[in-house]
């Protein structure tokens, strides 16, 4: 049958596609975020002599990368994306302080089931979450979409990750987002798509937490079927549909009940291992954020596993929500106010220092426990640090203990 | 003659530009000099226009900076040949003008090896061996003459 990358570029096009062919297209979104938004608009310029989106109806303009600004440069660069916005009507735009990209598309329903949305961040692959064919871009490419309103596209081959079962206590989609890159390898998926099936009981939350891992095995999108969607995000019938012809293409089979905590080890997004093989390495900094975990829901189950303890002696722990309205949730339910209580920084909503720019940089030989996407060196700050990937609940269980830990020994005493 | 930079598998933008680098806290016409800045020091300043990088799978995986393949491009490298390149950054290699080659030549290759690399006739002498390149999808070729795919395509726009 049909992948959903097929459906949504065919119908896209007007006609049944298979993997290989090359297909224009229309971008029916795109996003724009302040690091990246400089280059555009000087590509533009030195093209066409003029800097003017062909449809500000159709931009998403974010300032979440380094928000609000660190420095001069960033402060006068963020002043000029203001003014540009500004001048071109660009309705859909996200100051510092609102938030992620991907998480305000989604929280926004600016990306929809079915539609081509095109982000000049490579964790664009998280409009995948509600089924929209969803990818990152350069500069250039973005550039060319926003002066023609078209973009193209190779047909991906589909790579099916079929999920049975359902998550056992402390573990999650952050733990099967891990396994999945684990089992294909950083470039298991590269020209492809990933699509997730057997995953209707998830939240939208969770569909996010794997759609934005999806290019961490090099996937072009991370398309996760749409059944189970809430109402108010509901996929057209088009895309809901199963034909019933056999699905062509690789398949990966992952039982959730016997899914454990994961991480994985620096340097590597591929080289996963259960959190038994890590216990005990000591670990200076606990990060919790990004478009892969900072929503409400993530920040909900660390302060659960928080509440009436305290971060270890000689260990950080800073959250970053990934949206306003995730941190006001998280305000609301009085999540913060546990983390606060338990030692927590919290900083404003954005990518914080997933791209080592602020807001909590690593020096050389520390050690972070990370709920974000990539452990590369020098990511987060000094090539000398070292990042290691999990979950929410491993992240609570580390603050804790002040070394990587198993977040099911301090269910047990919860419970 | 041009010289061999070898590296490994899976080589990441942070690696090649690290976030930290990034033009608007640096400045544009510097970037060739942050290429592999923390990863390979040495590198950027003993480039010569017209060397080559081999490396693994997956070259230039990560982030969608187009600046990596940028700060690649400005050194002058006349190729970069991998078995397989990450999709952004082989997006935005095509639209600079900067030639990736989807071949493994890590076997024949040794980093530090001086070669004659010959685009035209599609070849590369290292020692006496001559090792053929395979013929680049015509679109590329046509690419790479105009400076870029995206020149070819806001020719097309302009008109």
């Amino acid at each position: 049958m049909a992948s959903l990358a097929e459906k949504i570029l065919g119908r896209a096009v007007g006609r049944g596609l298979r993997p290989g062919e090359v297909v224009e297209v229309t971008a029916q979104r795109i996003m724009v975020h302040d690091s990246i938004a400089p280059a555009v608009r000087r590509i533009l310029t030195a093209n066409l002599g003029h800097d003017r989106p062909l449809h500000p109806e159709r931009m998403a303009v974010v300032i979440d990368h380094v928000a609000p600004a660190a420095n001069l440069a960033t402060a006068e660069s963020q002043r000029d994306l203001r003014g540009w916005v500004a001048a071109n009507g660009i309705r859909d735009f996200h100051d510092a302080g609102d938030g992620i990209a991907h998480q305000l598309l989604i929280e926004d329903r600016i990306a929809r089931p079915g539609e081509i949305v095109i982000g000049s961040d490579s964790h664009s692959t998280s409009y995948g979450a509600v089924c929209a064919f969803g990818t990152g871009m350069g500069a250039t490419d973005i550039a060319l979409a926003v002066a023609t309103g078209r973009t193209w596209f190779r047909v991906p081959e589909t790579i099916r990750i079929e999920v049975t079962g359902s998550f056992g206590p402390g573990v999650g989609a952050k733990d099967l987002a891990l396994t999945v890159t684990g089992r294909l390898g950083a470039d298991g998926a590269i020209y492809s798509a990933l699509e997730y099936r057997g995953v209707a009981a998830l939240s939208v939350a969770e569909r996010t937490t794997l759609a934005s891992m999806a290019v961490e095995a090099g996937a072009k999108v991370g398309l996760v079927h749409p059944e189970g969607l809430p109402a108010e995000q509901a996929a057209p019938d088009w895309l809901l549909a199963d034909d019933d012809h056999e699905p062509r293409g690789r398949r990966l089979e992952i039982d959730l009940d016997r899914l454990e905590p994961m991480l994985a080890r620096p340097g590597r997004v591929d080289d996963v291992a259960p959190i038994s093989e890590f216990e005990g390495r000591a670990v200076d900094v606990v990060y919790v954020g990004t478009c892969t975990n900072g929503r409400h829901e993530d920040i909900a189950r660390v302060a659960g596993l928080l509440r009436g303890r305290r971060v270890a002696a000689g260990t950080r722990l800073i959250v970053v929500p990934a949206s306003r309205a995730s941190m006001a949730a998280a305000v609301a339910d009085g999540s913060i106010a546990t983390l606060l209580e338990a030692g927590a920084v919290i900083g404003p909503p954005g990518c914080g220092a997933c791209i080592g720019r602020h807001m909590g940089v690593l020096a050389a030989g520390e050690v972070c426990l990370f709920t974000g996407n990539r452990n590369f060196r020098g990511r987060m700050g000094s090539p000398e640090a070292e990042i290691y990937l999990g979950s929410p609940e491993v992240a609570a269980a580390t603050a804790v203990a002040g070394r990587l830990g198993d977040p099911r020994a301090i269910l047990e005493v919860i419970c | 003659m041009a010289r061999i930079w070898s590296f490994g598998s899976d080589v990441d933008t942070d690696q090649i530009v690290p976030g930290r680098y990034a033009p608007y806290m640096t400045r544009d016409e510097e970037l060739g000099r942050y290429a592999f800045i923390e990863a390979r020091p040495d590198f950027a300043a003993a480039v010569r226009p017209g060397d080559l990088i081999v490396a693994g799978p997956n070259f230039g995986c990560g982030s969608s900076r187009e600046y990596a393949a940028q700060a690649l491009h400005l050194t002058g490298l006349a190729g970069i040949f991998a078995p397989s390149f990450a999709r952004i950054f082989y997006r935005n290699a095509a639209n600079l003008g900067l030639r990736l080659f989807e071949a493994d030549l890590r076997e024949e290759l040794g980093d530090g090896e001086e070669v004659d690399f010959d685009f035209e006739g599609r070849v590369i002498r290292a020692g006496g061996r001559e090792l053929a390149i395979e013929e680049p999808p015509e679109l590329l070729l046509r690419a790479w003459q105009a400076g870029g795919l995206a020149a070819l395509l806001f020719a097309e726009a302009r008109r």
